[in-house]
């Protein structure tokens, strides 16, 4: 997996590509806590459109992701659900609790 | 009585077995009588190592695929076994990334809705400590937190999950039937 960040006024953009599992799930959980807890930024955005797979580790990442951003006052926004990452999400329930969008631009418009 | 969180089977004084909610079954060594080993497929013999978990997807990936299995069933049976393994590595051998798992898979016939169908037998052993039934109940979708989705992806992706603890090793048994659609009229 490889993550790269964009920072567009107010937003961190996370631009996530490969695979999400008990490998690499911690990476992308610190690179949000970061974000979110330290750097306390409004709102980050996850890219997740080159995501090849992701498992529970990596949704356990998400969740615990939305929950920091909510105890800190901020938005964890994802777009570009591609089939793989949806059937997950829609597998674990937990499509209904994130924020969603097509793309980049609605992301950041939102 | 040997119970395992979402499901327990329970022998019952008359020695006829019980069987309650749904998901795994977790089976004396002797009830494993109808595991069958039809012809062996692919062998693996593995360590705790995460990142092997990549590897291991694709090797399942291309077999299922090479059975005939329909896409979604692909990623449903590489989402199991990947789950699966993670649950070893930090369940079983607590993170330990150089302990042995085996991994075997053959093609069987399995009793289905009263006939016999065409199915993927997976087979996951390993030597690590036992099972805690009270952490393998899974968890309910509402609580929102993170953890505890592996065994409900397992659930949900296999037809059987099947758990055995025995000399020391304990054996998840996975089937996915195999779903062949018969060719439509006039093609």
């Amino acid at each position: 997996m490889q993550i790269a960040a964009r920072h567009l006024d107010k937003t961190t953009i996370f631009d996530i590509s490969g695979d999400i599992d008990l490998a690499t799930s911690p990476q992308l959980r610190k690179a949000l806590l970061r974000e979110l807890r330290e750097l306390k930024m409004p709102r980050v955005v996850l890219n997740l459109a080159a995501v090849r797979y992701i498992d529970s580790s990596g949704v356990a990442s998400l969740v615990e992701g939305l929950k920091a951003s909510r105890d800190v006052g901020s938005r964890l926004i994802l777009f570009g659900l591609n089939r793989t990452v949806r059937e997950v999400l829609q597998l674990s329930k937990l499509v209904r609790i994130f924020e969603i969008y097509e793309n980049e631009e609605q992301s950041v418009a939102s | 009585m040997y119970y395992l969180g979402i499901r327990y089977v329970r022998k019952s004084a008359r020695g006829d077995l019980s069987e309650t909610k749904r998901g795994i079954q977790f089976l004396r060594p002797e009830e494993r009588a109808h595991v069958s080993r039809g012809s062996l497929l692919l062998r693996m013999e593995l360590r705790s190592n995460p990142e092997m978990l990549c590897v291991v997807r694709n090797a399942v990936g291309e077999l299922t695929a090479k059975l005939g299995f329909s896409e979604p069933d692909c990623r449903a049976v590489v989402r199991a076994v990947d789950e699966a393994l993670t649950n070893i590595i930090r369940h079983a051998y607590l993170g330990d990334p150089d302990r042995p798992i085996d991994a075997s898979f053959h093609r069987i016939d399995a009793p289905k809705d009263g006939q016999s169908g065409d199915a993927l037998e997976i087979v996951l052993e390993d030597n690590g400590v036992t099972a805690n039934p009270e952490k393998m109940c899974g968890r309910a979708l509402e609580d929102i937190r993170p953890g505890g989705l592996g065994l409900h992806f397992i659930r949900e992706c296999m037809d059987t999950v099947e758990f055995t603890r025995n000399n020391g090793r304990n054996q998840l048994r996975l089937v996915k039937f195999l779903n062949v659609q018969a060719p439509q009229k006039g093609s």
